[in-house]
């Protein structure tokens, strides 16, 4: 699947300009956090990059459906159990049951959310449930995770333990792409930065780098708290 | 109120002494109503959710012809049924006509787009949360429409109670095609309308009571069942 | 699985009903008059056993009786409308007919009796005074033998009553039962034939006001359907019917109804009739 390079899109929503002439390679290597202001299009370039958006002009190749997994800001669980979310995906991914239980029981484990398999999904807490949208989408072994702001709603100690998954599927070798507008979590994680302003890449850099100083005025207020807009 | 009186009493008398045959009539009439019931399921829930999933030229035009036949009148969908059936009529051979089978399939043909109608409403919105889910799983509409109907069971078992109430409250067209024929095609309805001209009022309007609280019974217990499960499952 | 499993049962057990009734049947087209009287009640059971074939009776207006039979959808008629019967049989839908039993009809009013027909004993009479006074009157208006029966009497009366149509003169379309409801409500006149009459229980202020007028005689006749014309048909079974009927059992049979000690059908197979 890697790597999955963006050329040139561009995406409208009515007439109006989400993304202009976007152009980024995701190579296998450290998690790669987009950053920037709300409105910026984070969430529309996620959309393109995992196969969901079509893009009006460019393209995303390589040229499948879809690319890799993805959890949303607000999960998505279906009205069954936890270990049911789980296997749901693996199944239609055409893994075979002995294996699909496997898998889904470990991504339970790995989780923390062995003792509520049982548990209707959408009757945990919000932690939980972004958890198991992780343990969901990991379970697959997606080659590339994207993650859209999957700590937004969520108190500082779930939003660590979501951290400290992330982490932990990264270590695995899955290159994980992901939007937050946290500053603090986008300096715990990120290996590389793009910035996205007003639907363009202002910046492309390695984390050390854009953290230290990043190269454009932009990066540089929004990295001072600036408003941005 | 005299007869609204002796209607009561002649229910409770009708139950009481487990009269062999209301109790024939009645087990004919749930029979009917919930093998149509079950006809209508298989063709119409899936129907309804293909509709809530799928995007075709002309779905609109399906849709408010779907919920035109909600008010399909039972007579007319009783004659077409008998038409087909009749001797005379294409599927003459298959010798279905005053039957309970024909009843079935009078019943099945106006309960199904009660069932499909309802379950796109209630299934499009459940669709329209799980759309990017479902296709970030690479489920395309096709895959998706088992999906909704599990996912969505709960509030197909309302949209089933509809079609229930619908198919055993229904006379016109069981009377039609079953022929009201005594210990073999006589339902609880076309019993009323038999009494009702007879002028036996008191009698008519016991079995229309005793038919009301035994769909009452039945909607409590589905009502019942969801709560416990809703509960478990969430 | 079990809810799918439970579903698909019900759908077999619904279709299965059928088989699960009598194996050898006919199918009789009949009135609402015989049907609801109570008469096939009495009969039917007695034939069924001591014949084997079982009688499923579909009760409509001789008109439609007779369209069943042209359908083919049942294997024999048993109506009360010669003049339709014979034309069923010239038509070669079946036949040929059968003269059965008769009874009467009677000329039913409220007790009020608005026209003052009661005690004219002739219902020529009785009809021209209901139509001068305007004297709302209820009439099948469903081509059924009841029906044939009450325009040729207005005939006979020499009285067109369309002319009161949606006004006096009240056609409702339906069976003899909903008829005597809607004469019961409106406090009019209209004629029954005597079976439904007794069996009826919604009367209300309704009497007999004429009766025993030879004008009023009512004979059923039964015609089995032709197999040439619908292979379907169970000629066999609708002749061994025909034949019982018409026979010393049937007759018997016929003869012994009574409601309250009254007897409802007077068998006459044996006469020209």
């Amino acid at each position: 699947m890697l790597p999955i390079r963006a050329e040139a899109v561009s995406y409208a929503v009515g007439g109006a300009a989400i993304l202009d002439d976007v152009s980024l390679v995701i190579e296998h290597g450290a998690p790669m956090l987009i950053l920037g202001p709300n409105g910026a299009g984070k969430s529309v370039l996620l959309r393109l990059l995992h196969g969901l958006l079509r893009p009006g002009a460019g393209r995303v190749t390589p040229e499948v459906p879809i690319r890799g997994a993805m959890v949303f800001q607000r999960p998505v669980l279906l009205r069954r159990s936890a270990l049911a979310n789980l296997r749901y995906p693996l199944a239609l991914a055409g893994v075979p049951g002995p294996e699909r239980a496997r898998r889904a029981e470990a991504a339970l484990v790995e989780v923390g959310l062995s003792a509520l398999a049982g548990r209707p999904a959408r009757r945990l807490s919000g932690g939980e449930q972004q958890r198991l949208a992780l343990a969901r989408a990991a379970a697959l072994e997606p080659e590339v995770l994207f993650l859209d702001e999957p700590c937004a709603s969520l108190d500082p100690a779930a939003t660590r333990a979501v951290e400290e998954i992330i982490r932990r599927v990264a270590a695995r070798g899955t290159k994980i792409v992901m939007t937050t507008h946290d500053l603090g979590q986008a300096r715990r994680l990120a290996g590389e930065v793009v910035f996205l302003h007003r639907g363009r890449v202002v910046e492309c850099a390695p984390a050390e780098h854009f953290f230290a100083g990043p190269a454009s005025a932009e990066g540089a207020a929004f990295l001072q708290g600036d408003l941005l807009w | 109120m005299q007869d609204l009186g002796s209607a009561f009493m002649a229910a409770i008398a009708l139950v009481r002494d487990g009269d062999a045959g209301m109790l024939a009539i009645l087990g004919l009439s749930l029979r009917v109503s919930l093998a149509a019931l079950g006809i209508a399921a298989v063709v119409g829930l899936p129907l309804g959710a293909l509709l809530a999933v799928a995007r075709f030229p002309g779905r609109r035009a399906v849709v408010v012809a779907l919920n035109a036949l909600m008010g399909l009148p039972p007579v007319v969908a009783g004659l077409l049924i008998y038409l087909l059936l009749s001797r005379s009529g294409p599927l003459g051979s298959w010798g279905l006509l005053f039957t309970p089978g024909a009843m079935v399939i009078a019943q099945a043909v106006l309960v199904t787009p009660i069932l499909a109608a309802l379950s796109r409403g209630v299934l499009e919105a459940l669709w329209e949360e799980y759309a990017e889910a479902l296709r970030s799983f690479g489920a395309g509409p096709w895959r998706a429409v088992p999906t909704l109907l599990w996912d969505g069971r709960f509030a197909l078992l309302t949209v089933l109670l509809a079609g229930f109430g619908r198919a055993s409250a229904e006379v016109g067209a069981v009377i039609l095609v079953g022929g009201n024929i005594e210990g073999f095609t006589r339902t609880m309805t076309t019993a009323i309308a038999l009494e009702t001209s007879k002028g036996d009022l008191p009698l008519a309007l016991a079995l229309g009571l005793v038919l009301m609280v035994i769909v009452l019974g039945v909607n409590a217990l589905a009502q019942g069942l969801r709560d416990v499960a809703l509960r478990r499952a969430g | 699985m079990v809810k799918r499993d439970l579903l698909l049962g019900l759908v077999l057990a619904g279709l299965a009903l059928p088989a699960a009734a009598q194996e050898r049947f006919i199918t009789l087209a009949s009135t609402t008059s015989t049907e609801q009287s109570g008469l096939f009640g009495h009969i039917l059971p007695i034939f069924t056993r001591d014949s084997g074939i079982g009688v499923r009776v579909v009760a409509l207006g001789t008109g439609q009786a007779l369209d069943v039979g042209r359908r083919g959808d049942a294997d024999v008629v048993l109506v009360h409308d010669r003049a339709a019967e014979e034309r069923f049989a010239a038509e070669g839908y079946g036949g040929p007919r059968r003269g059965v039993m008769y009874n009467d009809f009677v000329l039913i009013g409220p007790a009020a009796d608005p026209a003052g027909i009661a005690g004219t004993g002739d219902v020529a009479v009785a009809l021209r005074r209901i139509a001068a006074q305007r004297a709302p009157f209820v009439s099948r208006g469903d081509r059924s033998g009841t029906h044939a029966a009450e325009l040729r009497l207005w005939q006979e009366a020499g009285t067109d009553p369309v002319q009161g149509r949606g006004q006096w003169y009240r056609e409702v379309g339906q069976g003899m039962g909903p008829a005597l409801n809607t004469a019961a409500a409106q406090e009019a006149y209209l004629l029954s034939d005597r079976g439904t009459w007794l069996a009826f229980r919604n009367r209300q202020a309704l009497r007999i006001l004429v009766e025993g007028d030879r004008r009023l005689l009512n004979q059923y006749g039964v015609l089995a359907v032709s197999p040439q014309r619908h292979p379907g048909a169970k000629t066999r079974e609708a002749q061994a019917f025909i034949n019982w009927i018409t026979g010393a059992a049937g007759q018997a049979a016929i003869a012994g109804y009574r409601i309250d000690g009254e007897q409802l059908f007077f068998p006459n197979a044996g006469e020209p009739g």
